[in-house]
């Protein structure tokens, strides 16, 4: 067993620790040091500083003049939280037989969890299949993952260019289709999402004319049990080689590094020549308020310590929020019934999540338990909800909303006049 | 609305996902409701199943003449039939929910349709804004509540999402009095749904999180450590402005203001 990574263990030897009490024991001598003090010939005392003290975390050396009695030095727990995680172990396929192709979601140009499970699936799969078999992930458009060998991917195809940008899904099926000619892979797998990923399963199923398990959820080489229409029923077939999985169907890849080797040569050729029917006209501005508050990314909510509501409202429209409220400004008919998050209210699932003037009431917690980001805006340092916040502002409410309502005025401003001079 | 338009929705059975009891889908009467809006009353429904199933008089409800039945039996494969008789009608826009209700519901159905008739599919359809000049501009749904705006030319398939408008109310006498057009149509036998096995499904256990720890005190830590709060920054002593400010940077950081 090896100490070397994560925390260092202070092992203690009970052998040592008995001879060190017995003067008596033959090895006594060798072990002990010589004291750091001793009388000398004359009477005078020696002090032998190369005994003294001891070399601290950061290689200097340290008195400890309080005899063992002062606090316990050189175990800083963040420093030891800092240490690199050990490497895992490289698995390499040089020369791969059969393939298990994953198309991925990539949510913001990351790999999602579900995708995550998705190669861990394709992983398990590519073990039972009797061959050298590699896990191919596919992905298109821009990418900012950096974590693809832990992930679990062999090799990548990376799909990007004018081609693959905004909603393209003609284009990408003529891609996959030719991947398919290509490495005839043994399995498809996807994310059974609304990401994207499951769609292009499915257009790909019907462009090939097969039959494929959507919500799979259970999947070995032979069987596979998926959910049936309504959660309802299990259904269990023989695996097909189209599958879409949902979510957690496997475990995500713990263990391994994969080394992430991009097929050059199958997406040099993949430049798409297909005449889109669909024309993507890019995002539309949708109104925050519009937003069903539990699927809004970004939610403003009010609690009882604002009194200024107006301020608080133009601060929604001005940062393009969704406004939230906590159940005592829902009570006190401050806001609508149906803006109410927590536990009695709506569950919500915010990036960004800011409770201003909100204590943080446990059934409000729980309501926002599945939010990323949480700023509090609150008068009292010590309440739940600063807890549980990313960033805490302490203060009053009023006045830090109207300085983030100006803040976000000046950089309209500043950007309307950008605007101007690039016109100009 | 658009007389000229030759608009056909298609409609299946749905389930209530705890009752279990027989429904519209509600994909499927969105996807009524957003025919309604584009063509009015002379919408073209089409269902293939049995022509006896009372749901379709819930249908007829939301003011529809008339629903056309292309006759098939339970375990049948209707892609092929229904396509058959798409081309027939010279169907320009088709609607569809995007998943069913029962049974196996791998939402293939608009894809398939699609690829048979070679028309492009819009998926996750919120709603259709125009149709002029022989193109459609459509609203496609995104996850959390954003939309896309599309351009497709005419004839196209289109599945419906939930964000479409929600449908109008079912009335039960105009259900009674409403049409059912039979129509005959061939059998195509689905194989391989016959050696399926299919079992009421049971709740799936949560993932756990495994303490993957190697020594014995990793163990004992995981199993006695309390879950130490991060505990986020506190900006308590700054000026307003600054604390503002520090606002910003994080809204800036997640990209949610520009």
């Amino acid at each position: 067993m090896s100490f070397d990574d994560g925390e260092e263990l202070r092992r203690r030897d009970p052998r040592v620790e008995h001879i060190l009490r017995n003067r008596l024991h033959p090895q006594h001598e060798s072990l002990i040091s010589a004291p750091a003090e001793t009388r000398g010939p004359s009477g005078l005392v020696r002090k032998n500083p190369h005994q003294i003290g001891f070399i601290g975390p950061n290689g200097l050396k340290r008195i400890d003049r309080l005899a063992g009695n002062g606090p316990v030095l050189g175990r800083d727990v963040r420093a030891a939280k800092v240490k690199t995680e050990a490497l895992r172990p490289l698995v390499s396929i040089a020369q791969a037989e059969q393939f298990v192709v994953a198309v991925m979601d990539m949510v913001g140009g990351r790999l999602t969890a579900h995708d995550k499970d998705v190669l861990g699936q394709a992983q398990q799969l590519a073990a039972e299949i009797p061959e050298v078999c590699a896990v191919v992930a596919v992905v298109f458009g821009a990418v900012k993952e950096d974590a693809f060998e832990l992930a679990g991917v062999d090799r990548l195809i990376h799909l990007r260019g004018e081609d693959y940008q905004g909603y393209c899904p003609e284009q990408s099926i003529a891609a996959l289709q030719v991947i398919d000619q290509k490495l005839s892979p043994r399995f498809w797998l996807f994310p059974d999402s609304v990401h994207g990923a499951g769609e292009l399963g499915l257009r790909l199923a019907a462009r090939l004319q097969e039959r494929p398990a959507t919500q799979a959820w259970q999947v070995s080489s032979e069987k596979t049990t998926f959910r049936g229409g309504s959660q309802r029923t299990d259904i269990c077939v023989d695996t097909p080689r189209l599958l879409l999985l949902a979510e957690e169907s496997a475990a995500p890849i713990e263990d391994t590094r994969h080394e992430v080797v991009p097929m050059s040569e199958l997406t040099e050729d993949l430049a798409a020549q297909v005449l889109p029917c669909i024309k993507d006209g890019g995002q539309v501005a949708v109104d925050p308020k519009q937003i069903s508050l539990a699927e809004a990314e970004f939610i403003l909510a009010a609690g009882n310590g604002i009194t200024d509501w107006e301020q608080f409202h133009s601060a929604s429209e001005i940062l393009r929020a969704t406004e939230g409220a906590s159940r005592v400004a829902v009570d006190d008919g401050l806001m609508p019934r149906n803006t109410q998050v927590g536990a009695t209210g709506t569950w919500v699932s915010a990036r960004v999540y800011i409770a201003v003037g909100i204590s943080g009431a446990v059934q409000h917690l729980q309501g926002i338990a599945s939010c990323d980001k949480v700023i509090a805006i609150n008068t009292d340092a010590g309440c739940d909800m600063v807890k549980r916040a990313d960033l805490s502002v302490i203060g009053d409410s009023q006045e830090i909303l109207a300085e983030l309502i100006q803040l976000c005025e000046l950089r309209q401003e500043q950007e309307m006049k950008q605007g101007v001079e690039h016109v100009a | 609305m658009l007389p000229e338009l030759k608009v056909v929705a298609l409609v299946s059975i749905g389930q209530h996902i705890k009752s279990g009891r027989f429904q519209r889908a509600d994909q499927d009467a969105r996807a009524v409701e957003l025919g309604l809006k584009l063509r009015g009353v002379d919408l073209t429904v089409l269902h293939a199943g049995s022509a006896d199933e009372p749901v379709l008089r819930r249908y007829l409800g939301a003011g529809l003449k008339a629903i056309t039945v292309l006759e098939q039996p339970a375990k049948a494969d209707i892609v092929g039939p229904m396509c058959e008789y798409l081309n027939e009608q010279g169907a320009q826009i088709i609607l569809a929910g995007t998943k069913a209700e029962c049974g196996e519901a791998s939402g293939m159905i608009p894809y398939l349709v699609g690829e048979r008739l070679g028309w492009p599919v819009v998926s996750r359809v919120a709603d259709i804004l125009s149709v002029a000049n022989g193109e459609a501009e459509i609203l496609q749904a995104l996850p959390r509540g954003q939309r896309r705006l599309l351009k497709v030319r005419l004839p196209f398939v289109a599945s419906v999402d939930n964000a479409a408008d929600a449908p109008r109310q079912s009335a039960f006498g105009p259900g009674q009095r409403g049409h059912i057009h039979r129509v005959q149509a061939a059998v195509v036998a689905d194989e391989l749904s016959a050696s399926w096995t299919q079992v009421p499904a049971k709740k799936r256990p949560k993932r756990l999180a495994v303490v993957k720890a190697k020594s014995a005190a990793d163990r004992f830590k995981a199993a006695t450590a309390k879950s130490q709060g991060a505990g986020g920054v506190v900006l308590q002593a700054e000026a307003p402005r600054e604390q503002a400010q520090a606002i910003v940077d994080l809204l800036l950081e997640e990209g949610l203001i520009q």
